[in-house]
């Protein structure tokens, strides 16, 4: 009699692991094969093109100007020097249009549930307005039809003769710190390192004895009271250089060019939109039970707000923002429309255009948007599994 | 023995009702709601009448050239004289009943696809995945039945990112599952490969795939093939858009209780016939609204073909500026072009909201 756990006699193909091994198997040499053919084709038309290969280019000299550098740059830099400035702004326009969009995109989506209703109701609108029209299109709006529209610098719009706006940008007073100034910085750290130390020693202590420490709510006034004095023993050392009209343009200052401006105002405003609705939707996704139970326990509207609220909306909101945020730093490529000089437009722009070499510049600028990205990923699920509930 | 006798119940206060009570609950409850209402209403007197004044009141609609404009207001003109260019490109005027035919059909086969009580989803559903794509490449390309070919160059407008965003769509969502399967299978290279390419397209902007496309595809191609410059930017949008197509369905996938994974091996069935018959329409089904939102982004996306030199809409409208005989109308072609994209995305995140609501009720 034949032992029933026997198993069935099958032909080979019929085991599932021997299947998955010889597809997986398959897959991969129809992988390399594919590559092998692209890389032939693609060295053949190089060679054919008479276009090197390698990264020599980085060290030659570029020989173009950049309109907006900053770092040390001129026409007799590198080609690798391109690449730092080109990132630089990038990271420039992305910092500055992450802080607006945040600052504007929580303001409407508080907004967005006010109790009153025309505010409600005009937050709705920016949101379905602004996301619903291609970023690009907004880009070109802010350059060609706003900024370009704006008088010339003999007659600019100025605020308080130390802010001009013309068409070649905004002017602003630049700081220009003298003697003394880096004792105030270091005043400014001191007080707020000490300021964190206190406020985690009393936070230990209340969580030890359960008393609260009383010193431990003016702590942060070290923070300010320390670089005052700093500021006022040293006889306030920071100048303002303004920015004045000579000949036919502004001289002095700090100036922000049109495309930074064009650039950065389109990707604020049109990631607030999003930003807006993660925002509302992080908010509403705490129950108003919690709210209820947090002042049944005793706590102060503050503290439910610090305690209960924020945290568990956070929880919602951080992970789609990060990916709003990853969204904007990919978005401000558009910049090369515009000719604000960021990564895409000076590396993958001109730089590819000077030597040829579309591969390697290609693969550096993707290079460089992955790192960032799978930077931030990762950093995002570190994220997620601290703050995840347990079972959920 | 009850003797108390109710008297009748007093009416809420006046100031409680109707319109006065709706106006003080929503926008005078208390000071501060009264000051952000003034602001509000404030703002919208000081912006809305001028604008509509500009816009609509002053505005001029007719004429040919820009000696029309006089009325000081908007001068449509611009839009109105060049309608035809933003709709079609360059596509010649004798052929341009293709394009309608085209959009036509399109429309007949998707408006019963969208009402949810028609019958015939299915076949519906497979002509236009299977039958319209051909259709539709035959209309407007030609070259078959007597039509006579029109070059991909000379197509733009409107017309060229429907085209793009509809190709894009329809080829990126066989990818995109293929990709969600793969990032699930069991299979440690297959599961890596497709992770691997997942992350890779979703890290990088779509101008560097782009350019990709545009600069480094035809160095892939033996030398003696030449790929349309539309083709090229159509293969980079597929590829790049597969990527955030498969996260979309890999949310449906992941949706799907595991009871119904196992219920289908136990039935017997096979990888691809339980992945065919049970999981995937159940997760798809799930997954429309993301599959419209979706949509809506590379909508929006299409516009950055005009960076390597195709003329979509936005990008027709940005070189008309260009013409010496109208300079200085650019806020009107910018309206104009802004306010068609809104009303395509507009209408299509409502359906998608839409949507969604009919599919948790139904849950």
């Amino acid at each position: 009699m034949p032992d029933p756990a026997a198993p069935r006699r099958r032909s080979w193909w019929g085991d599932p692991r021997l299947r998955a091994l010889l597809f997986q198997a398959l897959f991969v040499v129809a992988l390399v094969a594919l590559a092998a053919i692209v890389v032939d084709n693609t060295l053949e038309n190089l060679q054919r093109r008479g276009i090197s290969t390698g990264f020599d280019f980085l060290a030659r000299e570029a020989g173009f100007g950049i309109i907006q550098t900053l770092v040390e740059y001129s026409e007799t830099s590198t080609f690798g020097r391109t690449f730092v400035v080109g990132l630089l702004n990038t990271l420039l326009v992305s910092a500055l249009g992450i802080v607006l969009a945040t600052l504007l995109g929580f303001l409407i989506g508080v907004a967005r549930l006010s109790p009153n209703w025309m505010i409600a109701r005009l937050a709705g609108v920016y949101i379905e307005v602004f996301r619903n029209i291609p970023l690009l299109l907004q880009v070109f709006f802010w350059y060609f039809a706003v900024l370009r529209a704006l008088p010339g610098p003999r007659e600019s719009l100025s605020l308080g003769e130390a802010v001009f706006l013309n068409l070649r940008g905004l002017y602003l007073p630049r700081p220009a710190p003298e003697e003394g100034f880096g004792l105030v910085l270091t005043a400014l750290a001191v007080g707020l390192l000490a300021t964190v130390v206190l406020l985690a020693w009393a936070r230990r202590r209340r969580i030890r004895t359960g008393r609260p420490l009383r010193v431990g709510r003016y702590a942060p006034l070290l923070a300010v009271a320390l670089p005052g004095a700093a500021w006022v023993l040293t006889g306030a050392p920071l100048a303002w250089d303004l920015p004045r009209l000579q000949g036919f343009n502004f001289q002095g200052g700090l100036t922000l060019i049109p495309e930074l401006i064009a650039l950065w105002l389109a990707l604020a405003i049109y990631t607030a939109a999003f930003v807006a609705e993660i925002v509302r939707a992080g908010i509403l996704s705490v129950p108003g039970g919690q709210t209820e139970a947090a002042t049944a326990l005793g706590l102060s509207r503050g503290q439910t707000l610090r305690l209960v609220v924020i945290p568990q909306a956070l929880r919602v909101i951080v992970p789609p923002l990060t990916s709003q945020y990853l969204n904007l730093l990919k978005n401000s490529s558009l910049a090369t429309a515009i000719g604000y000089p960021d990564l895409v437009a000076v590396f993958a722009g001109t730089t590819l255009n000077q030597t040829g070499q579309a591969v390697e510049v290609i693969a550096m600028t993707m290079a460089v948007y992955l790192t960032i990205s799978l930077g931030i990923s990762l950093l995002m699920n570190w994220y997620n599994a601290r703050v995840t509930l347990p079972g959920h | 023995m009850g003797t108390e006798k109710h008297s009748d119940a007093l009416p809420p206060p006046a100031s409680g009702l109707g319109v006065v009570g709706w106006l003080r609950r929503n926008l005078f409850s208390s000071i501060g709601n009264t000051l952000l209402t003034l602001v509000a209403l404030y703002l919208i007197a000081s912006t809305v009448p001028s604008f509509l004044r500009w816009a609509i009141i002053d505005a001029d609609w007719l004429g040919t050239n820009r000696a029309d404009c006089t009325s000081g207001g908007a001068c449509w003109v611009f839009v109105t004289t060049r309608i035809n260019q933003f709709i079609y490109g360059f596509y010649p005027l004798a052929e341009q009943w293709r394009v309608n035919a085209a959009g036509l059909l399109l429309v007949a086969l998707v408006a019963p696809l969208l009402i949810r009580a028609l019958p015939y989803k299915g076949v519906l559903g497979l002509a236009l995945l299977a039958g319209y794509p051909f259709a539709g490449y035959l209309l407007l390309y030609g070259g078959a039945f007597g039509l006579p070919v029109v070059a991909t160059h000379l197509w733009g407008g409107l017309m060229l990112t429907l085209v793009i965003a509809l190709v894009g769509i329809v080829l990126a969502l066989p990818l995109g599952v293929l990709l969600a399967l793969g990032r699930r299978s069991q299979m440690p290279v297959i599961r890596a490969a497709c992770v691997a390419y997942i992350e890779l397209w979703r890290a990088v902007p779509l101008i560097t795939v782009l350019f990709m496309a545009s600069v480094m595809l035809p160095l892939f191609f033996p030398a003696d093939m030449s790929v349309d410059k539309l083709a090229r930017a159509m293969i980079g949008i597929v590829l790049f858009q597969a990527a955030y197509m498969a996260e979309v369905v890999r949310g449906g996938l992941q949706a799907i209780p595991k009871g119904q994974y196992e219920a289908a091996e136990a039935l017997g069935l096979g990888y691809w016939q339980s992945m065919g018959l049970v999981i995937l329409p159940q997760a798809l089904r799930l997954v429309i609204p993301g599959i419209v939102n979706t949509f809506i982004a590379l909508f929006k996306d299409t516009t950055l073909v005009l960076i390597i030199g195709l003329f979509d809409l936005l990008g027709i409208v940005q070189q008309a500026f260009a013409d010496p005989a109208w300079l200085g109308y650019s806020l009107e072609g910018y309206l104009f072009a802004g306010f068609i994209f809104w009303a395509f995305c507009f209408a299509m995140s409502r359906y998608s909201q839409a949507l969604e609501r009919e599919l948790r009720r139904g849950r």
